[in-house]
């Protein structure tokens, strides 16, 4: 299928750096889903990191270059939940270019979302023969309510568990607590070490003890702090993102 | 107080910081429960966020309204700027009565205005009646939790202060024993009193009452013995009509603690013959909440505790960490506003997750509005220091892809080439408990050139 439009992959700064295979992936898989995607070379860091530790109003040039790079495109597709929550709902206003700015936030959209429902794709089919976890990260899940939340009173729903219904094999392991925080939170993972690290480890633990093999997760920082965890205390749990995931399962 | 270091000391003890986060999500858990029994949970929440706003938007003309009708029901009225005037107040009322002792039920606002240690001072006895808040009381803590106050507290400790203040056997700790204890403790405190504070859960502006919601019944008690109640209040305590209620109470019990309905919700209009009733309306920086923007959703709350419950960092660091009268997300948005320096490491202490805004049931957008307080706050701090230059520096870099591609490069080369000694020495947080990442070989950005884009 083609939607005939052309989609600006929005790669964040940690993941080009540290992530190379999440965003081959995420290219991959927008391709092989008929999108005309390319990569603005120029593009660097939305923000969020400044913004969320109190610096918002250092971020304006930052803000300025994402709309700048992003500013030809009819999509802007990004494989974290996070980054496209800060472009959407935190990044500053720059002011004089009010209605510019909202039309470029109207077109940002997370992986899952966007495949869900922009492209309307819901039966991706695959082979996944694991015993998986799901790692919920908290700014897609209830920043951009890509899943339903532990706290409200309403229908169950998850956009990314959602494109993995129809994998053969995949079996999801039922966490005692379904969308708590893994305690990455940016800056907190250091400005806060301990209560970090004790959220991390109690968040593997909840996977690990329903015998989860793989993690699964929308977000590589969250991925990251847990997998580290994980590594430093010789747990064997591996970790993926769904995009590398999907992408695998289509030919 | 600082809360990294305050939560770091919490977790030491591990097996203690375990019992502390289970207890919290168990009532978390029931909560869960009890909001999902009742199908248009979504819709009261909605109404009750309506309603306040409602109340916030015309704060002045409800207080007055409230005023003339409790007058008329023959409730004396006293209006206080801050906690020095609130407690002066309820100082000369017990002098007026020549009373020396006092029995107090649960009320966050007479900890916010620390009534107890003025009273003390002033040689007045001052009891908690409510069973947690009397036990904190014994060991000289505040509370630290707004609606479960000794939840810090095991039974085991609480068998040893008890058997120390109210001789109780040693080592006794079931706990309907203890709490027959302080229950027979209690009764004597209570007939003895001429006088009982209560605070204030709601007041009604249609009809000048108030409603005291407690699960001990102890403020019906104390109010029932005493010959005068004065009753604390918050200017922003209030509710339109009495039919409001329907909504509020309905929240307030499932919110806090699961229940259906909290098991004494006592309404208050007029006092019995040859008795008083006084209201004490505080304002103590209310006014001043209201009128910031941002934040004046914050007076929405009505104090049920389910953001405490459900954070998790509160649930890992206690209440003390937080070293403000309200804790957990909630008190990290009021508590700025009372001092910002004092209280500058709260609204850091969150990871943003939203739990607290999904949980709160008059919908008071709480990560939001610590996101916003950290923008107050490195505004407020002084420019010159490292962080304020590393983020500007760090703006500059993202908005110039030169730059960038320079520093990922050198970020990457350097992590490969330090020995591991350097990067995971105490300079390095991250490392303490965490491996790196693998580092690849190229960037995503280099692969993508080197396949023939640009």
């Amino acid at each position: 299928m083609s939607i005939n439009k052309k989609v600006g992959l929005f790669i964040p700064c940690y993941v080009d750096q540290f992530y190379p295979n999440v965003a081959i992936s995420t290219l991959e898989l927008l391709q092989k889903l008929g999108c005309d995607v390319s990569y603005p070379m120029n593009q660097t860091c939305c923000g969020q990191p400044m913004a969320n530790a109190g610096y918002e109003r250092d971020t304006l040039a930052t803000t300025q270059h994402f709309l700048d790079t992003f500013e030809s495109f009819d999509y802007i597709v990004c494989p974290s939940g996070s980054c496209v929550h800060h472009v959407r709902d935190h990044a500053p206003c720059i002011e004089g270019k009010e209605t510019f700015q909202k039309d470029i936030q109207h077109k940002v959209y997370e992986l899952t979302e966007f495949i869900t429902d922009i492209l309307k794709i819901t039966d991706i089919k695959g082979t996944y023969p694991h015993r998986v976890g799901f790692h919920s990260s908290c700014h897609g899940q209830r920043g951009l309510r890509l899943a339903s939340s532990s706290e409200l009173n309403q229908p169950v729903f998850n956009k990314a568990k959602q494109l993995l219904a129809n994998f053969e094999g995949l079996e999801w392991v039922e966490l005692s607590r379904k969308d708590e925080c893994c305690g990455f939170g940016g800056t907190f993972a250091v400005t806060e070490e301990a209560l970090s690290v004790q959220m991390g480890k109690d968040r593997l633990q909840d996977h690990i003890s329903k015998d989860a093999e793989i993690i699964i997760g929308g977000d590589m920082s969250c991925i990251m702090h847990l997998s580290g965890i994980a590594s430093r205390n010789k747990q064997a749990i591996q970790f993926k993102h769904i995009a590398e995931v999907l992408n695998e399962a289509i030919i | 107080m600082n809360h990294p270091v305050q939560a770091a000391k919490f977790l030491e003890d591990k097996s203690n910081a375990k019992w502390h986060d289970e207890t919290l999500w168990f009532v978390r858990d029931k909560r869960d429960l009890s909001s999902k029994s009742i199908p248009e949970w979504e819709k009261l929440r909605e109404l009750a966020s309506g309603i306040k706003d409602n109340v916030l938007s015309n704060l002045d003309s409800y207080l007055v309204e409230f005023e003339k009708n409790a007058i008329k029901n023959g409730i004396k009225i006293h209006w206080a700027k801050d906690a020095e005037e609130h407690n002066q107040i309820v100082l000369s009322i017990l002098k007026e009565k020549d009373c020396k002792a006092i029995v107090k039920s649960k009320s966050i606002l007479t900890e916010e205005c620390h009534l107890n240690p003025y009273l003390e001072e002033n040689g007045v006895e001052v009891v908690d009646t409510d069973l947690g808040e009397r036990i904190v009381q014994f060991l000289n803590q505040p509370p630290s939790h707004i609606v479960l106050p000794a939840i810090h507290l095991k039974k085991e400790h609480i068998s040893e202060i008890f058997h120390e203040k109210l001789q109780t056997e040693k080592g006794n700790n079931d706990p309907y024993y203890l709490t027959q204890a302080a229950r027979k403790h209690l009764r004597e405190k209570f007939l003895a009193a001429k006088m009982a504070i209560t605070g204030v859960n709601f007041g009604v502006a249609e009809t000048g009452e108030f409603v005291v919601c407690t699960n001990e019944g102890n403020a019906d008690m104390g109010v029932h013995l005493a010959d005068t109640h004065i009753a604390c209040m918050g200017i922003e305590k209030l509710i339109p009509k009495r039919e409001h209620l329907g909504v509020f109470l309905r929240l307030l019990a499932r919110s806090a603690t699961g229940q259906s309905i909290t098991n004494y919700n006592s309404h208050f209009r007029s006092p019995s013959e040859g008795k008083e009733i006084h209201i004490i309306l505080l304002d103590n920086g209310r006014t001043k909440q209201l009128g910031r923007e941002k934040f004046r959703n914050s007076l929405k709350c009505i104090r049920c505790g389910a953001c405490m419950n459900t954070c998790p960092i509160y649930r890992r660091s206690g209440g003390y960490s937080y070293g403000s009268v309200v804790p957990g997300p909630i008190g990290s948005i009021l508590s700025p506003g009372i001092d910002l320096k004092k209280h500058s490491t709260l609204p850091f202490a969150s990871t943003l997750c939203g739990s607290c805004s999904d949980v709160c049931p008059v919908k008071i957008n709480i990560h939001e509005q610590l996101y916003e307080w950290r923008q107050e706050i490195t505004k407020a701090q002084s420019s010159i220091n490292a962080k304020s230059i590393a983020m500007k520096i760090a703006n500059g870099i993202f908005s110039t892809p030169f730059a960038y591609k320079i520093s990922g490069q050198i970020m990457r080369g350097s992590l490969k080439i330090l020995p591991e000694s350097v990067t995971y020495s105490n300079l390095n947080t991250w490392g303490k408990e965490r491996d790196l990442p693998e580092l690849p070989k190229q960037s995503f950005k280099d692969w993508y050139k080197n396949k023939g884009n640009e």
